[in-house]
């Protein structure tokens, strides 16, 4: 019976003044939102660099080269040693790519396009990476051998200069030499950083040949035969190019060899990076909300003293004028809480800057939880010096 | 029978050392029950601070105080709520009304500290309006009505509990001629209906409506006109 009453007291407090309430509301709102939010887009984009990784394939590893100590002579990679890489003495490796890029500007019909990545590899760097073709056709060993100029594109690459025709069987010409687009890779998506579709893949040696020359490989991907034999397979090829590359025991590799997990790693503390960065700024803005609950309720307290006064001279107690301001202070931020869930997760419904994000439930919690504390722990304070007022003090304050 | 109000020695001292104000100086003052007092006196005469003591809306530097025959002097915060809640009925020279809160509220509002339940309080509030002749004016709110009207549910409040006295700080004060002779009629009535009244003033007009004024000068009680 009297907490209802002194409840209801409250809610005629907050209501007689509709705008203000409303503000404070607004302001623990898009706290509480923002934390959700922004915890929700930085998993979000963890987890789309981890699914993007992932898709490449888990059995992977990567030869680059690398300069070695001054001094030391470098050796370069070469399709020899991509070819010595598969054999009797690796039994872990599957195959092995060698992989060349350049850079390349294609035009069709007057529309140019600077290509992200252009790839001059053999056919079996497709299986390796896990790419598919959605149109037309993968290029051929044959292609290879005979170094055609037989192009295949990635999604992003056909609509920027094939909006809305098919590519397949057109000739694009990729710095002024024509290639013949023979397909069109399925579609990655985007890891949020980079855009995987923004690729175009040809024969090594039409590569070598139209765009790059004879110099080094800049990659060789190796694939092996499973997830479980990669460190195996890093092994033996360690070995193999050691023996190519005559590198003694303790000395400086020309080479390195990255695996896709260390990749994952790597990226991973990037993302995870972003992600605390982006919590702290909005807990930052959930704190200034917290900072308006403050400042309202010392301004609505400090506004009120006279009506605590009069409240007190017709014989309210002290715990009830605490209590009544306390409901005031809870309820503002309850409510501005709850509104800014549900803020919060109907906008990370939606794709922001390329990103999905995705909820993190303990995120939404905590939100809520430190709201309602912050209306509380700052209401109190306010309320408290209120109740404490002697009502002839209290009533004669203006 | 015991008197309503018997004070004794009251002292109220206002800050400390050199720059202590002395706002009562050991005055004493019985109120029998039914009495209608006027007190008067010039401004910092000490007679505001002697009705917020009687209202247990201060508290006494020193002496005694005791209200309808219970003595006050040790009673904590919670204990003198209760007494302003049951005992008393305060109206005061700017009306005080809790504002954007109707007219009837402002009425209820002691009782709902006083635990009354809604329907009950609903129609002890309406009484009370009743008697100030306020009843068609029970929704508006205090900015929608005139002082003397604002003076008269100040008045319904005061009354709402069935205090055992009624204490005034210069009801008149803010108010025309016609409102404050409007108000005096009503303390009039409740005086004649058997109600203590104590009430400040600084106008003979409106003393001459009490059975008695008490003079205060410097703190003290200075003389007693019947």
């Amino acid at each position: 019976m009297r907490l209802f009453e002194i409840a209801a007291f409250a809610v005629r407090g907050l209501t007689a003044n509709k705008m203000r309430s409303g503000l404070t509301t607004l302001g623990i709102l898009i706290g509480v939102a923002s934390v959700i939010l922004l915890i929700a887009v930085g998993n979000g984009a963890s987890s789309a660099v981890q699914q993007s990784i992932a898709g490449l394939g888990t059995n992977i590893l990567t030869i680059s080269q690398q300069r070695a100590q001054q001094g030391s002579p470098v050796k370069p990679l070469t399709t020899a040693d991509a070819a010595a890489l598969v054999g009797a003495d690796s039994p872990g490796i599957r195959h092995a790519s060698p992989v060349v890029s350049a850079q390349a500007t294609a035009s069709f019909q007057g529309t140019s396009y600077a290509i992200g990545q252009f790839l001059g590899t053999d056919p079996r760097y497709f299986e390796t990476t896990n790419s598919g073709v959605a149109q037309g056709n993968l290029f051929s060993d044959n292609d290879v051998q005979q170094a055609r100029k037989v192009v295949v594109i990635g999604a992003t690459v056909a609509t920027q200069l094939f909006p809305g025709l098919d590519p397949v069987g057109k000739s694009v010409l990729v710095n002024n030499i024509p290639f013949t687009v023979v397909g069109v890779l399925t579609s990655k998506g985007s890891s949020g950083l980079q855009d995987a579709d923004d690729m175009a893949v040809a024969p090594l040696t039409t590569t070598q040949n139209a765009l790059t020359g004879y110099g080094s490989l800049n990659q060789i991907v190796v694939q092996a035969v499973s997830a479980d034999a990669l460190p195996r397979a890093q092994a033996e090829a360690t070995t193999i190019l050691n023996g190519r590359h005559r590198i003694g025991e303790g000395a400086t590799a020309d080479y390195r060899i990255l695996s896709q997990d260390q990749l994952l790693t790597a990226r991973t503390a990037t993302t995870e990076t972003f992600t605390v960065l982006l919590a702290s700024v909005a807990a930052i803005s959930l704190l200034v909300g917290g900072i308006g609950i403050t400042n309202i309720m010392l301004v609505t307290v400090t506004e009120r003293i006279r009506e605590i006064g009069i409240r007190k001279a017709v014989g309210a107690p002290r715990s009830s004028i605490l209590g009544q301001f306390l409901i005031e202070a809870t309820l503002l931020s309850l409510f501005g809480g709850a509104l800014g869930v549900a803020a919060g997760v109907i906008g990370s419904q939606f794709t922001i800057a390329g990103i999905q994000p995705v909820l993190v439930p303990s995120s939404v919690l905590l939100a809520f939880a430190v709201s309602a504390l912050i209306g509380l722990f700052f209401g109190s304070y306010p309320a408290s010096r209120a109740a404490k007022l002697r009502p002839i003090e209290a009533l004669r304050h203006e | 029978m015991t008197p309503v109000i018997e004070v004794e020695g009251l002292r109220k001292v206002y800050g400390a050392g050199d720059t202590a104000v002395h706002a009562l100086r050991g005055l004493d003052l019985t109120v029998q029950r039914g009495e209608y007092i006027a007190i008067m006196g010039a401004s910092g005469s000490g007679k505001s601070t002697l009705l917020n003591i009687l209202g247990c809306l201060d508290v006494p530097s020193a002496g005694t105080y005791r209200l309808d025959g219970i003595d006050t002097s040790d009673f904590a915060e919670q204990q003198l709520s209760l007494l302003r809640n049951r005992k008393i009925g305060f109206v005061f020279q700017s009306f005080n009304l809790v504002p954007r809160t109707t007219a009837l509220a402002n009425v209820e509002l002691p009782l709902v500290y006083a635990g009354v339940r809604r329907a009950e309080r609903k129609a002890r509030a309406l009484a009370a309006l009743e008697l100030v002749g306020l009843t068609d004016r029970s929704t508006h709110r205090p900015n929608e009505l005139s002082g003397g009207q604002q003076q008269r549910v100040a008045i319904a409040r005061a009354l709402v509990t069935s205090p055992a006295i009624v204490l005034a700080d210069e009801p008149t004060g803010n108010l025309d001629t016609d409102s404050s002779r409007e108000v005096l009629g009503i303390f009039d009535r409740l005086n004649a209906s058997g109600r203590t009244v104590v009430l400040i003033t600084h106008e003979d007009d409106v003393a001459a409506h009490a059975t008695r004024t008490v003079r205060v000068v410097d703190g003290r009680v200075a003389g007693v006109l019947v």
